[in-house]
């Protein structure tokens, strides 16, 4: 088998790792952000029911998680994944997938935030306060980017985790590139699954690239 | 009628009760010192005028309206105490610039906020931000930073800092002015350019409030001066009766051993 349908095949496994990614940040971010207000809130249950959750879910491995949301929601509540989502339609072993991604990186991401923000000193908020600012205008206009500008170096490492963690789908049999690549090995091929890694290192590559770009845009300041 | 009158303010922190019955009052136009040891509770107090502490009792009137009233629950929510904070402004000891805006943008920030609460915002956008700009410009060479405009606050000096916090605080023409020990957190060296700029305040006739340990300048730009202890105001007058003939002997005792250094 040539190079270049060894190549082409490994990209399309590639390909759902890309999407696992993507899917995966585009809904984490928002909902690390929510969890960390959750987790910082001065309403104790809600904060211990949020802490306790960001617990179990830091403190359990991401595989676990996968095969948690692949097989309980069907052997306890006879609930089956939907094989699509407005309109789109998608393996059910992806959406589970992507379901425990979303909930694993929201809660890493929220703990993230929540070291951001309170790293903010209060003479910040009073500062806001006097100014007759009201809260949201003191986080949108005065904490927030001091906030981005401090999580981007843990954030990046991360996401970098992230690209990788993707190819974990593979134990719920998502067919993702690791998957691929160990099919080869079926009909003799080894060199596949080494090749793999260079895919990998070509997207943290422009990752490093991405962040560092992003630090260099929020070097005008300091705080 | 006195344009800030103060009644019976007391605060506690935990156990810890930091001021015990706190009340004077002051005229327009008057520049009040508030010197004392640390922990005597001055910081304390200008801090539940600004709100940014709730006291536990005691009563703030502005020109003879009721602002704070520890008795009255209904005046507590968070809406009322934003537009109540605007007869204050607040200079901190440590500055607390913002540091992702530069020195127009610190003093313009919050003057754009309420404009854009104004009904007439949207019509007249352009005509608002221009006047609001020039406001900003006019402030920022009145405390002799006209050639820092675009500088961000990591580039400027301690003074210069603090020059700016001035005049982002005068930005919303506070009546009464408040200083944390403006130069506190500055070299010794810089202290004259922030103590200057707060002196040539005086003479276009803002109401102040001045918490310091800086005794010369208390004496010298001071109408009053207000000497406290343990929470309670141990003596006030005019800086010359305080300075020149204190009658309690905490005070006397204070003014020594600050001349012992």
């Amino acid at each position: 088998m040539s190079f270049q349908t060894v190549t082409k095949v490994l990209l399309q496994g590639f390909a759902e790792n890309c999407v696992i990614f993507a899917v995966t940040l585009l809904f984490a971010i928002p909902l690390g952000l929510i969890i960390a207000f959750g987790s910082m809130s001065r309403f104790w249950p809600l904060k211990w029911l949020t802490r306790t959750f960001v617990w179990v879910i830091r403190g359990t491995p991401l595989m676990l998680q996968l095969f948690v949301v692949m097989y309980v929601p069907g052997l306890l509540f006879d609930v089956t994944m939907p094989n699509r989502v407005l309109g789109i339609p998608i393996d059910p072993r992806m959406f589970s997938a992507l379901v425990a991604f979303i909930i694993n990186y929201a809660a890493y991401f929220s703990e993230i935030y929540r070291g951001g923000i309170e790293s903010i000193a209060v003479g910040q908020y009073e500062a806001g306060q006097v100014l007759g600012m009201t809260g949201p205008q003191i986080f949108f206009k005065v904490v927030l980017l001091q906030v981005v500008k401090r999580i981007i170096p843990p954030m990046g490492n991360e996401i970098i985790t992230l690209v990788k963690d993707t190819s974990l789908a593979r134990v719920i049999a998502v067919q993702e590139i690791l998957w691929i690549a160990e099919e080869f090995t079926t009909v003799g091929l080894i060199w596949p699954l080494f090749y793999t890694g260079v895919f990998f290192l070509a997207f943290c590559g422009v990752l490093t690239l991405l962040f560092g770009f992003i630090e260099r845009k929020l070097d005008y300041f300091r705080g | 009628m006195p344009i800030l009158e103060v009644r019976n303010i007391r605060k506690s922190f935990g156990n810890n009760e930091v001021l015990r019955g706190v009340g004077f009052t002051m005229e327009k136009g008057e520049v009040l010192a508030i010197i004392g040891s640390s922990g005597s509770g001055k910081t304390t107090l200008l801090r539940c005028l600004n709100f940014l502490e709730r006291p536990d009792a005691g009563q703030i009137l502005v020109n003879g309206e009721m602002l704070f009233d520890a008795e009255d629950e209904s005046i507590h929510n968070e809406k009322e105490l934003r537009k109540k904070r605007l007869h204050f402004g607040l200079v901190f000891q440590s500055f607390n610039l913002f540091p992702q805006y530069n020195v127009l943008r610190n003093v313009s920030l919050a003057m754009e906020l309420l404009a854009k609460e104004r009904p007439d915002f949207k019509s007249r956008r352009r005509e608002i931000m221009g006047e609001i700009e020039s406001r900003a410009l006019a402030l920022i060479s009145r405390v002799g930073l006209a050639d820092k405009v675009n500088s961000y606050p990591y580039q400027l000096s301690g003074g210069q800092q603090q020059r700016v916090a001035i005049a982002r605080a005068l930005a919303l023409s506070p009546e009464i002015l408040c200083f944390d020990e403006p130069t506190s957190a500055l070299d010794p060296e810089l202290t004259g350019e922030v103590l200057k700029v707060i002196r040539s305040l005086k003479s276009s006739d803002s109401t102040m409030i001045v918490v310091t340990h800086e005794m010369e300048f208390a004496r010298n730009v001071a109408d009053k001066v207000i000497f406290m202890a343990d929470g309670l105001i141990e003596e006030e007058g005019t800086a010359e009766e305080v300075f020149g003939n204190p009658k309690s002997e905490r005070t006397r005792a204070f003014f020594s051993s600050l001349s012992e250094r």
